[in-house]
């Protein structure tokens, strides 16, 4: 048997850590942005309350400013009058920051695609992590998209 | 009977103005007028107890526009549906917003989606969609390519 030779340095042993810390950090506690377009947004607020319980449940908090979140749950239609001030959310948001797109108009317009004033998807303004699709999503496929996300976040996979 | 009553008051006061009128069913009276008697017949029926404006739209058919003016009258329960005759290339009426007040909304909203300018409004200006949109969406004329973006001003 040949000898196992550890090529570790403390120094990646060290980065290895922090990196870990830091991501299972951004995991527990996803602070979202309290921002709801349309209908989806009911059923986001269903999903926050007693029944399911899911955001507390996963440490998360509705913040009203962008300022203090990091998770935009975009729940509803974008129309094109609406597009520069999610943009501006978006930009407004500290990073690392992450996007749900929550039901089919947000997914790609979705019963109003190409309409004259509906963006067809909010991908073509802001990246989309995870697309939660359902019209509207009930809370399940919504708190799923949440541990897809997170699941997301805790391989590495979103560098922002 | 009230509907009755009321078509006939018009005939006689506007005679050959009244394009057309039926009695659609119960308290559903449909005259069709060309765009210029518009205000009159307006006031005629305000200060004959047709006080209630519920509805201003418009139409867009092959051959003409159409704006259509829902009126109510609270006592007999009969609602006078007015059709303007507007013609295609040329798409003006008279405002009604003088009569009442809240014809302001309905006709920037008309406007807005059909492009009808109402001479005499004291503000019209789009109402919904942002005030750089090019065209006028619900005619049927109307083209969704290119699409158009919008940048927040301010």
């Amino acid at each position: 048997m040949e000898p196992i030779i550890l090529t570790l340095s403390l120094q990646k042993i060290k980065d290895f850590l922090e990196e870990f810390i830091l991501r299972e950090a951004r995991i527990r506690a996803m602070w979202p942005l309290t921002f709801g377009l349309a209908c989806c947004a009911i059923e986001m607020m269903a999903t926050g309350c007693s029944r399911f319980d899911a955001f507390e449940r996963f440490g998360m908090l509705f913040r009203a400013s962008p300022r203090q979140a990091d998770l935009m749950i975009v729940a509803g239609t974008v129309t094109k009058k609406m597009a520069p001030l999610v943009r501006r959310l978006y930009e407004q948001m500290p990073e690392p920051k992450y996007v749900i797109a929550m039901g089919e108009c947000a997914i790609s317009g979705g019963p109003f695609y190409d309409s004259y004033s509906v963006v067809d998807g909010v991908d073509k303004i802001i990246p989309v992590d995870v697309y939660v699709p359902g019209c509207p999503p009930r809370p399940e496929g919504l708190i799923y998209g949440i541990i897809k996300l997170q699941e997301k976040i805790r391989r590495g996979e979103i560098k922002r | 009977m009230e509907e009755d009553k009321i078509i006939n008051q018009l005939k006689e006061k506007f005679g050959e103005k009244i394009l057309d009128a039926k009695i659609q069913r119960a308290r559903r009276v449909v005259i069709t007028i060309n765009r210029d008697d518009i205000y009159e017949v307006c006031k005629y029926l305000y200060e004959n107890g047709y006080e209630y404006l519920s509805c201003i739209s418009a139409v867009d058919y092959e051959d003409r526009f159409e704006s259509v003016y829902h009126i109510f009258n609270a006592k007999t329960r009969v609602l006078v549906q007015i059709k303007a005759i507007i013609p295609k290339d040329d798409p003006k009426i008279k405002s009604v917003y003088s009569i009442w007040k809240a014809a302001d909304w309905f006709e920037r909203e008309a406007y807005d989606m059909m492009g009808i300018v109402y001479e005499g409004h004291p503000d019209l200006r789009r109402i919904l969609l942002p005030h750089d949109f090019k065209g006028f969406p619900l005619r049927k004329d109307f083209k969704l390519t290119p699409a158009q973006w919008f940048e927040k001003k301010g």
